[in-house]
């Protein structure tokens, strides 16, 4: 019992956990949306006299190199790194969950082939790859969500495919066949709708980690354009100053790309655990 | 109707689960399958039902060679023969309603609108009230679960209806709802049946002629 209390947070700390993460996704997600439109500040806009200050009560964060206000910036950044993780996350899982029903339900040499290609694929590190791709478009936005979409299909093709090839021995796909389903009804009908909470889960459990991706290509200097602001490009702007003592400019984009990914994969964890209450007794042993 | 001639089928072709087996039901003719547990006999009704293909062997519906099995097989073989399998719960996908249920076969066959009249004519039919129609599987009985699928099978007047233990699971009254059912519909449409189970007083009763499992090799089926 002693062992199992460890491995198991109890039901209050996980509910303070998810409360917690809702919360933050929240503000996150209003800070985001609203700011913007609302307030007529030019995140852009350079104030030499003032590049560098340490956080006050005219910049909360303080501000850049050049006098940029870092809070309006990490906002700014905040609102391009959710967008690509979005929409890269989206993509992935519409990609993957087309593949590996296909391929689940289709079975023989259809599956044989496409899972080699997969698995060759994911024998190569999606990092590598994701380069390889940006690195032949123009740094922007959508290379660098072809990037991550393109990576990050795998595991969920993985994913659909097993779910699929489960369903697809179950006796109601019999009676679907002999009702004179066709192939496409087969799935579309009563393959896909069971394998859709799986995706979904994976789906918001990739949109931190297509965040970090987007973060880590910017960083690098191959991701968006360096006078826009994300979470990346702040960090990697801010890598001279810290030399110099300077810790703002890294700490706070850093907390801003941290905290919101961890909250919203507190989430998905939450969810993951509601729709597949297996896990927990996986987790006892 | 359907003739199964020496019959080889199983899941692993180097060690079958149906061997050489023929078996023949004449149109009308309902036959009972009788067997012990894990001889086959469902394999064979899946092979019988276009669901499962063979490793060898013919078969002929209707008079016509079946030469593609499940997808392959013609929409109109497929839909001439009915199915209801032995556990309810697996054959029934959960998240439609009975309604829907019963309604799917003739989605997939493009009679959309005849779904509100053959619904209504055959939930009295199996039995079941309106109220449950409109249930989703986890809220019924395996009983009232097993009507709705009879009634999914008979949705599309098959030609020939194949029981596979469909009434291992239920008890003694709803077996007798059900089978009073089946009898009621091919006394209507001339169907011809073939009942799967291990239940020898029920089958005997029930079919025209049985044949037992360990008879049918010395047998001419």
């Amino acid at each position: 019992m002693a062992e199992t209390a460890l491995a198991r947070p109890g039901r209050t700390t996980r509910r303070v956990r998810v409360v917690t993460s809702a919360v933050i996704v929240t503000v996150v997600a209003l800070a985001v949306l609203v700011v913007p439109p609302l307030a007529q500040l030019d995140q852009q806009a350079v104030d030499l006299a003032n590049k560098l200050d340490p956080p006050s009560l005219a910049h909360p964060f303080g501000t850049d190199d050049v006098g940029r206000d870092l809070l309006l910036r990490c906002v700014y950044g905040l609102r391009v790194s959710l967008l690509v993780g979005l929409v890269a996350a989206l993509t992935a899982t519409v990609i993957g969950t087309a593949i590996g029903a296909l391929a689940g339900a289709s079975g023989g040499w259809a599956d044989r082939i496409v899972m080699r290609v997969v698995d060759a694929l994911s024998s190569i590190p999606h990092l590598l790859l994701g380069i390889f791709i940006v690195a032949m478009f123009r740094p922007g936005v959508w290379p660098v969500i072809v990037s991550v979409a393109l990576t990050h299909w795998i595991s969920t093709a993985r994913i659909v495919r097993s779910e699929v090839l489960s369903l697809r021995s179950r006796p109601f796909i019999d009676a679907a066949v002999s009702g004179g389903a066709s192939r496409t009804r087969v799935i579309v009908r009563h393959l896909l709708p069971g394998v859709l909470p799986q995706a979904g889960l994976a789906a918001v459990l990739m949109v931190p980690h297509a965040m970090w991706h987007e973060s880590a290509l910017s960083f690098l200097g191959l991701g968006l354009p360096a006078h826009q602001a994300s979470l990346g490009n702040l960090v990697q702007s801010a890598r001279g100053s810290l030399l110099a003592g300077d810790w703002w400019p890294t700490l706070f984009p850093g907390l801003f790309l941290i905290v919101p990914t961890l909250a919203l994969a507190g989430l998905a964890g939450a969810w993951r655990d509601r729709i597949n209450p297996r896990r927990k007794s996986e987790l006892m042993l | 109707m359907l003739e199964l001639n020496r019959i080889t089928a199983g899941y692993d072709r180097r060690d079958p689960v149906v061997r050489e087996v023929s078996l023949q039901v004449t149109a009308g003719e309902a036959v009972g399958l009788l067997g012990p547990s894990g001889c086959g006999k469902s394999t064979l009704a899946k092979v019988a039902a276009l669901l499962h293909r063979p490793d060898a062997g013919t078969m002929t519906l209707d008079g016509t060679v079946i030469r593609g099995w499940r997808h392959r097989a013609p929409r109109e073989l497929r839909t001439a023969v009915g199915v209801v399998f032995q556990q309810p719960r697996l054959s029934a996908d959960p998240r439609l309603s009975l309604r829907e249920l019963i309604a799917q076969p003739l989605r997939s066959t493009g009679r959309r609108r005849d779904v509100p009249a053959r619904v209504a004519e055959l939930a009295p039919l199996v039995g079941l009230s309106d109220e449950l129609l409109e249930r989703r599987p986890h809220a019924v009985s395996d009983g009232q679960l097993q009507r709705a699928c009879l009634a999914r099978a008979l949705v599309l007047r098959p030609r020939l209806l194949i029981c596979d233990e469909m009434t291992a699971m239920l008890d003694a009254s709803t077996t007798a709802a059900l089978v009073a059912v089946v009898e009621r519909y091919r006394a209507e449409s001339g169907a011809a049946l073939l009942a799967v189970g291990h239940d020898r007083v029920l089958l005997e009763r029930w079919c025209d002629r049985t044949v037992r499992w360990d008879e049918r090799d010395t047998e001419s089926i």
